[in-house]
């Protein structure tokens, strides 16, 4: 069954882990050809939404919608999205070609079609049938942005990706989301990076302590606006 | 889209053994390692004590097992890819199938070589009822495998995971170690009784429609969150 969104909403979220407050009534939402930038400090609550946006964790509270239906779309959704995590979820034994051709086919996808396109982007033609134990942090990460995207996905879920990336890597990533997001996708990326996230993201939301402090344009000055949003909790 | 996902689970498990070979030899080792040691022991004269070969198999089916079990799934949990594949649209109990095919495969592997080791060792004749015997080896180590494939999948983000493996798993297929250690008993028995076999026979194979059941029954709500 085909499933398909041009949007994403989280409404009143909230996550518990035991007594730990990992997310507090966060509401957020965000539109194909959004490029949204989560920002806020280590331990903020950026991976547990990112964990609850790809279905990997349930709300405690609150409302997740991907367009008019909510979770229960269960693999026809599952299709639409792509997950790169700061972990990049690949098979050090096994080569790029390897691990692409499995991931491939996991999603249904003809491997002889998708995989050596992928690798091209990635750059990794000629290490094709390496093994990935043997790369060095960039290439995999690469590697691991291109099976993150070999289905196509609607919503893109991107957690710290320019870890580990040289400026030439960092560019080549950054153009291959303005694509997507140009595509039509919702790409939402956590990120320490607020020079990046200036040149790059559309939108941003500030979180901290579980609770999204911003939601605005990207664009100049966001230092200074991150810092402001930053020192309001400080002094809260 | 089940079976399929599953075979692309075992195939890629496959394709990682293959190159590293790390779970099959570790595996091999420590089972071949458990009854050497007990034929020095147990062993005099050339006789060993009656129905000692049976348990002896059963002890190192289900200690090779548990190494296998947690070597298997540390896989995932480096690089995180369990995550990759939950995320995959495809019904997550076939993951949970293809892994426990790959367990499966790996005990039978072993077993291949423990059979034939202990009835030279042991003097056993394990082989005199063959089809039988296979019977109970196959459904003894699909009902040890599902529970522990489970289990080795639910602890795979805890810290004492290699602590905790063999406290949650014993206590739960002591039935099928026990069901095992019998049948393969009364199939080595002079004369072999096969009715008895038959008896545990049919129990290993209710657990191991009651295991595999609620495995797949429990599998998505353990892994996810």
């Amino acid at each position: 069954m085909s499933f398909d969104f041009d949007s994403v909403q989280l409404i009143d979220v909230s996550r518990h882990f035991g007594r730990r407050r990992a997310l507090s009534h966060v509401s957020l939402s965000a539109r194909a050809g959004d490029i949204v930038g989560l920002l806020g400090p280590n331990g903020a609550g950026k991976s547990t939404l990112i964990g609850i946006l790809s279905t990997l964790a349930s709300p405690s509270s609150g409302e997740v919608r991907y367009g008019d239906r909510g979770r229960a779309a269960s693999g026809a959704l599952r299709q639409r999205i792509g997950l790169l995590a700061h972990e990049l979820f690949l098979y050090p034994e096994l080569s790029a070609r390897q691990n692409l051709t499995f991931f491939a086919e996991i999603h249904g996808l003809r491997a002889d079609e998708v995989v050596a396109p992928a690798l091209e982007r990635a750059g990794l033609t000629d290490r094709a049938d390496d093994a990935v134990s043997g790369f060095s942090r960039g290439m995999r990460q690469r590697l691991a942005l291109e099976r993150a995207l070999l289905h196509e996905p609607r919503l893109v879920l991107l957690d710290e990706p320019f870890t580990g990336l040289d400026d030439r890597a960092v560019g080549i990533v950054s153009d291959r989301l303005r694509a997507l997001a140009a595509r039509g996708a919702i790409v939402i990326a956590a990120t320490h990076d607020l020079d990046l996230a200036e040149g790059l993201m559309s939108r941003i939301a500030i979180v901290r302590g579980g609770r999204l402090l911003a939601d605005e344009a990207a664009g100049a000055g966001l230092r200074g606006r991150y810092r402001a949003a930053m020192g309001s909790t400080w002094s809260a | 889209m089940f079976l399929r996902a599953a075979l692309l689970v075992l195939r890629k498990d496959f394709a990682i053994e293959r190159k590293s070979l790390e779970i099959l030899v570790t595996t091999l080792f420590f089972a071949v390692s458990c009854v050497l040691v007990f034929s020095f022991g147990l062993v005099k004269e050339g006789k060993a004590p009656t129905d000692a070969a049976a348990a002896i198999l059963w002890i190192a089916v289900a200690f090779a097992g548990t190494l296998a079990l947690g070597r298997t799934f540390e896989r995932e949990r480096y690089g995180d890819t369990i995550r990759a594949l939950l995320m995959a649209p495809v019904p997550r109990p076939a993951l949970y199938v293809g892994k426990l095919l790959g367990v499966v495969l790996l005990l039978f592997a072993t077993e291949a070589i423990l059979v034939p080791l202990i009835a030279i060792l042991f003097a056993a004749p394990l082989l005199a009822r063959p089809l039988l015997f296979l019977a109970v080896l196959v459904s003894g180590s699909v009902g040890f495998a599902a529970v522990g494939t489970l289990f080795a999948a639910m602890l795979m983000r805890t810290r004492s995971r290699d602590v905790l493996l063999p406290i949650l798993l014993y206590p739960i297929t002591i039935p099928v170690i026990i069901c095992g250690v019998r049948g393969t008993a009364a199939l080595m028995a002079s004369p072999a009784d096969e009715a008895m076999a038959a008896v545990w026979l049919s129990i290993l194979i209710a657990l191991d429609v009651v295991f595999v059941t609620i495995a797949l029954w429990t599998f998505e709500t353990l892994m996810v969150d």
